[in-house]
């Protein structure tokens, strides 16, 4: 947990859901980052994602 | 011609990598069409508009992969389609063990994250937000088409937590100095902005680079914020922090004209700001609306950079936007090269902020011009791929990149345009942008090149000359090299700036000669 102001002391600590090209651009600037290869949850079933999501 | 498709079950990649895949596609000799996406329904249509239709695509799932190929001969469909693996084998792949899938595997990686990066597909993208800010993480948001009460939701819940989510629909961030989305290199300084576009604050912050300052953080709020819906929660936060922020002296706000209700309440925060504060909505001028002694509007993106400079320096001199006496000369001369019944600007951008600035322009240069994002809706063109008279075209917007890549990391689209406009017999003046930084095209200028020289070829075998003006948001620290583009464009006979106002400054002065 890092508020606002503090994410703007620095130094960022990224995660990254998505484009990978993102997380090399961040990694190129030396920013420190972790990748996550998103799948869409549930098969991409939106409602059953959230379905499930109450669940746990 | 041949055709074939492969669907493969629950393999899912990013839309990036299979343009890519796409492209080296597209390279193999004979073949003349391919499609390599996700069977979202969007896709789904898109490869119907292809020519491509077959039961297996009405039954794939968005986690569904597809691949389909059109090409001279079933051999040449066969020997891609059978080379699937190959294709699709990603440059450095990690070992599978070590890959995360979930943010919340990556949380536990990295218990220390203070931010989520998130340029999932749109219908996903607020659970994922959502996630990220009950673990804690800031929010940068790049995904698009996020229902606009989802952001409110989100934005809402993130002020609750000190949080904040820039986005959705976020193409830009500098967060001391580091970049995010599409994001130049440029220099730390004391000069902060907030604004709800990418290009817009691409462009600030490289005139403020070129102009020897820095920018403390540059802070995107996406591109709703402003709207009377969203009432600019972002923005308000952001400029919280930047008040608060020891680095930043001055602070810019940069947006398309805001909601009218959200850009009284707006003015009125703004006058009462402690530092100085610069305001540039595109379309709001100081005329009719109060500024203060510590807050001034301005017209243009440079007008915001030498404000934001003159507040630095204490030196408060005007800054008409004009052209230099050699800039009027260069225009005199291009204009004379134009063959009989050449007399119109054909302006394709890859920046939406930057060709909604240029309408601006014409506009205050009594230039009427048509565009598929008009000032105006009289002004709007009656199909976006064809202009009529004085055009500019956003090619980032949703008509030209659903299902495809922006212009601004892939040329293919604009390629074509300007190939099919050089071919109107009353086409003067071919008006482009390039926006060079992270995450853009490693080669913009070079992606477009054969265009560009084509289409001057072309209107030189009818008897005249096709003006090429370009601008160029970049730095001397981007990975794409801004001499080596600048260069280029320069020896295909470009005129050629650093700023994009300036570019349709020049395109004006053309035009009013006429």
């Amino acid at each position: 947990m890092a508020t606002f102001a503090e994410l703007l002391e620095g130094p960022v600590v990224a995660i990254n859901l998505g484009l990978s090209m993102f997380a090399e651009s961040l990694e190129s600037q030396g920013v420190e980052v972790v990748q996550v290869d998103w799948t869409p949850p549930a098969g991409g079933d939106l409602e059953l994602a959230e379905l499930l999501d109450q669940l746990l | 011609m041949a055709s074939g498709l492969v669907v493969r079950k629950n393999q899912y990649y990013d839309s990036v990598f299979l343009m890519r895949v796409n492209r080296r596609l597209l390279e193999v000799r004979g073949v003349q069409r391919s499609a390599v996406l996700m069977a979202t329904p969007a896709n789904k249509k898109l490869l119907a508009e292809l020519g491509f239709r077959d039961p297996q695509i009405d039954a794939a799932q968005p986690i569904d992969l597809i691949v389909a190929v059109i090409a001279e001969t079933p051999q040449i469909v066969e020997e891609v389609l059978g080379r699937l693996d190959e294709w699709l084998q990603p440059p450095e792949e990690g070992a599978a063990e070590t890959r995360l899938h979930r943010l919340e595997e990556a949380l536990a990686r990295k218990p220390n994250a203070n931010l989520a990066l998130i340029s999932v597909p749109g219908e996903y993208a607020a659970r994922e937000a959502r996630k990220a800010l009950e673990g804690g993480l800031n929010v940068f948001l790049f995904s698009s088409n996020v229902p606009v009460e989802d952001e409110r939701r989100l934005k809402e819940f993130a002020a609750q937590r000190n949080l904040i989510v820039m986005g959705p629909d976020c193409g830009t961030s500098l967060l001391g100095g580091a970049g995010l989305g599409f994001a130049n290199a440029v220099r730390r300084g004391p000069i902060g902005v907030i604004g709800a576009a990418g290009t817009g604050i691409q462009e600030f912050t490289c005139q403020v680079h070129h102009a020897g300052f820095g920018i403390s953080h540059a802070i995107g709020t996406g591109s709703r914020d402003l709207s009377d819906e969203i009432g600019g929660l972002t923005t308000w936060a952001a400029l919280e922090a930047l008040e608060n922020d020891p680095r930043t002296e001055v602070i810019v706000v940069l947006s398309k004209p805001p909601g009218a209700r959200t850009l009284s309440r707006l003015l009125a925060r703004l006058q009462a700001c402690p530092k100085p504060v610069i305001g540039c909505f595109l379309g709001v001028s100081s005329r009719d609306r109060p500024a203060g002694a510590n807050f001034e509007i301005v017209r243009t993106i440079d007008e915001a950079v030498q404000g934001a400079i003159a507040v630095l320096t204490g030196q408060r001199q005007p800054f008409p936007l004009e052209l230099s006496p050699e800039e009027r000369e260069r225009a005199a001369q291009e204009k004379a090269r134009w063959g009989a019944g050449q007399k119109y600007l054909r302006g394709l951008f890859a920046g939406g902020t930057l060709c909604y600035q240029a309408q601006q322009i014409f506009q205050g240069a009594g230039i009427r011009v048509y565009s598929n994002a008009p000032l105006a809706p009289v002004h709007r063109l009656a199909h976006p791929d064809e202009s009529r008279e004085h055009t500019v075209v956003d090619m980032g917007d949703e008509y030209y990149t659903t299902g495809k890549p922006h212009p601004m990391i892939d040329g293919t689209v604009r390629r074509e345009r300007i190939r099919s406009e050089s071919r109107d017999p009353e086409i003067a003046i071919l008006l482009l942008d390039f926006i060079l930084g992270y995450g853009a095209s490693r080669d913009p200028v070079g992606d477009l090149m054969d265009a560009i020289v084509e289409a001057r070829e072309t209107v030189r075998r009818r008897g005249g000359a096709l003006t090429v003006v370009a601008s160029i948001c970049g730095t001397d620290g981007d990975p794409q090299d801004l001499a080596l583009q600048t260069g280029l464009l320069n020896e295909a006979g470009a005129v050629v700036f650093t700023s994009s106002a300036r570019a349709a400054l020049f395109c004006s002065e053309l035009l009013k000669q006429h």
